[in-house]
This record gives structure tokens, C-alpha cells and sequence, in this order.
């Protein structure tokens, strides 16, 4: 069977599905942070698959996932960042514990 | 011929190592798959013709965000049975299948533009021409420095010692 754009989107829904899931359903801050980078690269694969099946030779779509990957590794240090620090203040990563804005 | 042997069999290491993510109990098992996840991912864009963004996706996401993120689970306690369900574990299942189902009754039933053209290769001039070249994005590639540089102020300032 040849891999052609649909395959290569199927893939791509299966990954965001999957990174949607784990982001919704887990307790630990580091591994939602971790299913939020499946998500965004299951969309960098799409955006990929795009620009090789529709735009072959203008590659707009790589340009598009370039700012996406600097988007995600600004996002991951922050993310980071604020679970070392609520690590340090509340001695938890939970984010069942993680509701003072909660109403 | 080769090209889709090597899709199915990165897209099946790709899938596995998300499951892996989402329901490995140990958090060193857990980044582990990330890191299968991201090298297949890396390998897929090799499949499209994609080679520079191939080579920059195992330098950001497994050279740096995996490793990254394998510093942050060393912070965390009980590494051992770390990745435990929350109380929305139905509803995230339920959420995540009808996505799913969505997205990709969306996708098959659109007719995509396909062209057969043959792929730019190397990719990395064209590239480098569409982000630097007169009306090109160069302001676009100014803000993202500019956005890694605040992110980079801000990630030192939220996690250094009071």
C-alpha cells in the first residue's frame, strides 16, 4: 500500500489524539507538558505532509512547521520553569493538588 | 517501495511510543517514549523529503526538550509509579477517541489538491531563501528570536531561588 497524504494525516490525528488524551488524563505535571509536545509534533507531521503533497516545491508548510518547533521549545522552558517552581513552593507536581485558582 | 515500508514501520514505533507516554506507569518509561516517539517523528520527515527539519527535530526535541524534560522527572518524587490517572480518565478517553473520529472523517472525506510534482531536495537553500530572502519572513524569524529570548528571561527568573 502506498503512503500517501491520508496516511500520513491518519497518523498525524492518531499522535494529537492520543497526546490529547494523556494532557486531559494524567496527574503529573511533567507528563502533561510531555503530551502537549506529542500534540504539537503530531501537528508538525501534518503540517510536513502538507507541504510534501500539496506544495512540493514552494515548501511553505516547512517554513510554517520551522516557527511551530521555536514556538514549542519557548513554550517547553516556561512550562518547565513553572513546574520546578511550583515543585519548590507547594512540594508537589500534581495537578490535582494545583488548584488555588480553582472556583 | 522502500519509502512505504519505512512509513509503516516508523508510524507503528511513532504510535507505540505515545502509548507509552499515556500509559506506562514508571516516568523514566514514560520519557523513554517520547524520546522512540520524537526519532520516529524525526524519521517520517526523512520519508517527506523533509531533510533539513528531519536533522532539526532530533536536535530540539530529542537532543534538548527530551533531555529537558528527563532533568525535570529527576525533581519529581516517586519516579517509579509517578504516572498515575486522574479523576478524568473517562472523560479524556471519551474526548480524545471523538477527536479522533472526527478529525479523521474530516480528513478522508476532503479532496486534497495533491501534486504530483517531485519534491524540492536539498530542502535547507529553499528554505533558507523563504525565511531570509527579500519578501521573505524575516520579521517573522526577528519575533521568534525575540520569543526565545523572553522565554529564555522568563524560564530563569520563574525557576532560580528566591
Amino acid at each position: 500500500m502506498t503512503a500517501g497524504l491520508n496516511n500520513y494525516l491518519v497518523l498525524s490525528a492518531v499522535l494529537f489524539s492520543i497526546g490529547l488524551y494523556g494532557a486531559l488524563s494524567r496527574k503529573n505535571a511533567v507528563v502533561v507538558l510531555m503530551c502537549v509536545e506529542i500534540m504539537l509534533n503530531a501537528a508538525n507531521l501534518s503540517l510536513v505532509a502538507f507541504s510534501r503533497f500539496v506544495t512540493p516545491v514552494a515548501l511553505s508548510g516547512q517554513t510554517v512547521a520551522i516557527f511551530s518547533i521555536t514556538a514549542a521549545a519557548a513554550e517547553v522552558a516556561v512550562g518547565l520553569a513553572v513546574v520546578i517552581a511550583l515543585y519548590r513552593q507547594r512540594g508537589t507536581v500534581d495537578v490535582n493538588d494545583i488548584n488555588l485558582l480553582k472556583w | 517501495m522502500g519509502i512505504n515500508i519505512a512509513f509503516w514501520v516508523l508510524a507503528v514505533l511513532a504510535a507505540t511510543g505515545a502509548l507509552a507516554v499515556v500509559s506506562a506507569r514508571s516516568l523514566f518509561r514514560t520519557a523513554l517514549g517520547l524520546v522512540l516517539c520524537f526519532l520516529s517523528i524525526a524519521g517520517l520527515f526523512f520519508t517527506l523529503s523533509a531533510d533539513f527539519l528531519g536533522i532539526v527535530q532530533v536536535l530540539i526535541y530529542v537532543g534538548a526538550i527530551a533531555v529537558l524534560l528527563i532533568m525535570a522527572i529527576m525533581l519529581t518524587r516517586d519516579v517509579e509509579k509517578g504516572n498515575l490517572p486522574s479523576t478524568l480518565k473517562i472523560p479524556a478517553l471519551v474526548s480524545g477517541l471523538a477527536f479522533a473520529g472526527l478529525s479523521v472523517w474530516v480528513m478522508l472525506n476532503t479532496s486534497w489538491q495533491v501534486s504530483s510534482e517531485a519534491p524540492t531536495t536539498p530542502t535547507a537553500s529553499t528554505l533558507g531563501n523563504l525565511l531570509f530572502d527579500q519578501g521573505g519572513l524575516v520579521l517573522g524569524v526577528e519575533i521568534a528570536a525575540m520569543l526565545l529570548l523572553a522565554a529564555l528571561i522568563g524560564a530563569i527568573s520563574a525557576a532560580r531561588e528566591k
